[in-house]
């Protein structure tokens, strides 16, 4: 009731400064981020970091990993470390700009659904319910392959299959907070429905919603490599990791020719899923104190 | 205690529920929680309306600010239909009709600065930013925390101080009237005080009309110019609080004025009820209090009583109204 609480209160840290803070306290989102940036620094120096240009081919075809190419070379004589390195340039921009386009679409689907209710919520729901009744490779495979084999069509397809996790997310959200008494006290105050969507409700679906990104985020550099993999995705001679460990799986006596691209693949999905698990224990209110203290 | 002298007419009634109906559940299972509530809150005037668990209190205080469809009724707000609350805005000439909930800690939107939440009352109803803020400001005064707690966050205040930013922040609408659903009731006992003396302040001062919805029939008494006392969706005696306090007519306003502890520790339980409360799914027949009632007659099982004046208040209750009826006649 005094004064004195209220000032003490006021220095406390707002949830952008303890998110910042909270890898620190938790070594494995510390690893996942060290990951993560050591990759984006590879993608964003790779012309130089790399030591020879990925779609070369002047080296002797299927060399072991040597002095002269640490990770060997591969069917037609490309450096493997080169191509390696090049392919952060393709797996990672291409896994964030999936995340955010699922994201975007599912969250507005879900919004919209949760706002409007009725038919509007029904027709998204048994749209989003189709999706789900797939297994996420295969559908993404068959939308693949029917748009032609393409990374753009690719990435296209991956969208398609995750947009509906996040509209159910968001929808179910929406309804919770909907209903909740600070939402309902700015609808007496004269707020509309859906300007209480945007300023009471948004930031508190934010938090589930930014986790299920993260952790989405290795989801999708594997469903991307998948597609790749299979022939759907990159076309060669991209230097795509999935594609890569395809041609490695055609040459599975040379082992370097696949194990490298597929330890990317390994290393950089477990850096996200450290790093979106930890996300989620802090913005969660339950597990949040205990990061805290 | 304002208790003593009943409201004088010359007051506007700024609230008017007519035959409020208020049912839940779809076709075929639906409940009447509230059927045919009359009841009217003047300027200035405290409501009381107690009840037991269940008995369609809080419904009928939602109904009243347009948060639950009205299955039969109306209800009137400075003589205008309150509208229930769609998807659009609500009309500002609602906006003087004001709620403040149970729970402070979930009617104040976790992630947004107490000074934000505060200035909505303002800003909601066209002021600008600028006004809302040195309004926010002022209120939290008025209730009691420092300017400075504008830029607070909910979280980090108590219960009690967290009620009085959710009172300033309907206050910051101007409202001539307001519904407060248990307001102190999720409140320790210091701030139970702090915000019923807030409550009354507010009234009294600004000449502002209350319905306080409670279970707490000692804070009613301390609060409430008149009491409205609810059974199974029907009110079933409404008076001034010194009428119902001591010389409460129906016998269920009687058992439950007898129930209330003492400080002498005579806290009599002697009207013993039989049974629960029916389940208003399927109310029974005639007076609905009927089963449970100590002076049951005959007539109570088949007629459904009306509200009729008996010593001085409204009574719904066959068994006193007859020797009121017979001294008219």
């Amino acid at each position: 009731m005094s004064a004195g609480s209220v000032q003490a209160a006021t220095v406390t840290t707002p949830d952008v400064a303890r998110a910042a803070r909270a890898p620190w306290r938790s070594p494995l989102a510390l690893v996942g981020l060290t990951i993560i940036v050591g990759w984006l620094v590879l993608a964003v120096l790779a012309p130089w970091a790399a030591p020879s240009d990925p779609l070369a081919q002047d080296a002797a075809i299927l060399q072991a990993p040597s002095g002269a190419h640490w990770f060997g070379t591969d069917e037609l004589g490309r450096d493997v470390l080169s191509r390696v390195v090049h392919g952060a340039r393709i797996s990672l921009p291409l896994a964030f700009v999936l995340v955010a386009a699922s994201t975007l679409i599912g969250s507005v689907v879900g919004a919209v659904a949760g706002f409007f209710g009725r038919w509007v919520d029904s027709v998204a729901m048994r749209l989003a319910d189709l999706v789900f009744a797939f297994p996420g490779i295969i559908l993404a495979l068959a939308i693949a392959a029917a748009l032609g084999p393409q990374l753009r069509n690719a990435v296209i397809a991956v969208v398609i299959v995750s947009w509906p996790g996040y509209a159910r997310l968001v929808r179910s959200l929406v309804l919770a907070a909907r209903t909740s008494q600070y939402v309902v006290s700015s609808r007496l105050l004269g707020a509309s429905g859906l300007r209480t969507l945007f300023v009471d409700v948004r930031p508190n679906i934010a938090g589930p919603v930014l986790v299920m990104s993260a952790l989405d985020i290795g989801n999708a550099v594997l469903l991307l490599s998948g597609l790749s993999f299979l022939g759907l995705g990159a076309q060669p001679p991209t230097p795509e990791w999935g594609a890569m460990v395809a041609a490695g799986s055609q040459n599975f006596d040379r082992w370097w020719v696949g194990l490298f691209p597929g330890l990317a693949i390994l290393t950089v999905v477990l850096a996200f899923n450290f790093v979106g698990d930890t996300l989620r224990d802090v913005l969660d209110p339950r597990t949040a104190r205990a990061l805290r203290e | 205690m304002t208790g003593a002298t009943p409201v004088p007419a010359a007051e506007p009634t700024l609230l008017e529920l007519t035959g409020v109906a208020v049912e839940y559940g779809r076709r075929g299972a639906r409940v009447r929680a509230v059927d045919g509530v009359d009841l009217t809150v003047a300027a200035g005037e405290v409501v009381g309306l107690v009840g037991e668990s269940g008995c369609g209190k809080s419904s009928l205080g939602r109904a009243a600010v347009g948060l639950e469809p009205l299955a039969a009724g109306s209800a009137r707000f400075l003589g205008e239909p309150v509208t229930t609350i769609g998807r659009g805005a609500r009309p500002g000439r609602l906006r003087r009709l004001q709620m403040v909930f149970q729970d402070p800690y979930s009617s104040l939107n976790p992630r947004r600065t107490v000074g934000d939440l505060v200035a909505d009352g303002v800003t909601l109803g066209g002021g600008s930013r600028a006004e809302g803020r040195t309004r926010a400001a002022a209120l939290l005064e008025r209730v009691g925390l420092p300017a400075s707690a504008t830029g607070a966050y909910p979280h980090e205040f108590s219960g009690g101080q967290l009620q009085r930013i959710a009172i300033a922040r309907t206050l910051a609408a101007d409202p001539l009237c307001f519904v407060a659903d248990e307001p102190i009731s999720a409140l320790d006992a210091s701030a139970q005080a702090t915000v019923a003396n807030l409550l009354s302040g507010l009234v009294r001062d600004s000449g502002i009309g209350l319905l306080l919805v409670s279970h707490d029939l000692s804070v009613v008494r301390q609060v409430a110019d008149r009491v409205a006392v609810m059974y199974l969706g029907r009110v079933v005696e409404v008076g001034t609080t010194e009428q119902v306090w001591s010389r409460p007519q129906h016998p269920y306003t009687q058992a439950l004025v007898a129930a209330i502890p003492r400080p002498d520790g005579g806290g009599v339980l002697p009207a013993d009820l039989p049974g629960d409360v029916p389940d208003p799914a399927d109310p029974p027949s005639g007076c609905r209090f009927h089963p449970r009632c100590p002076i049951v007659e005959d007539s109570c099982r088949t007629t459904d009583p009306r509200p009729e004046t008996v010593a001085g208040r409204q009574v719904a209750c066959v068994v006193r109204a007859a020797p009121a009826a017979r001294a008219d006649a």
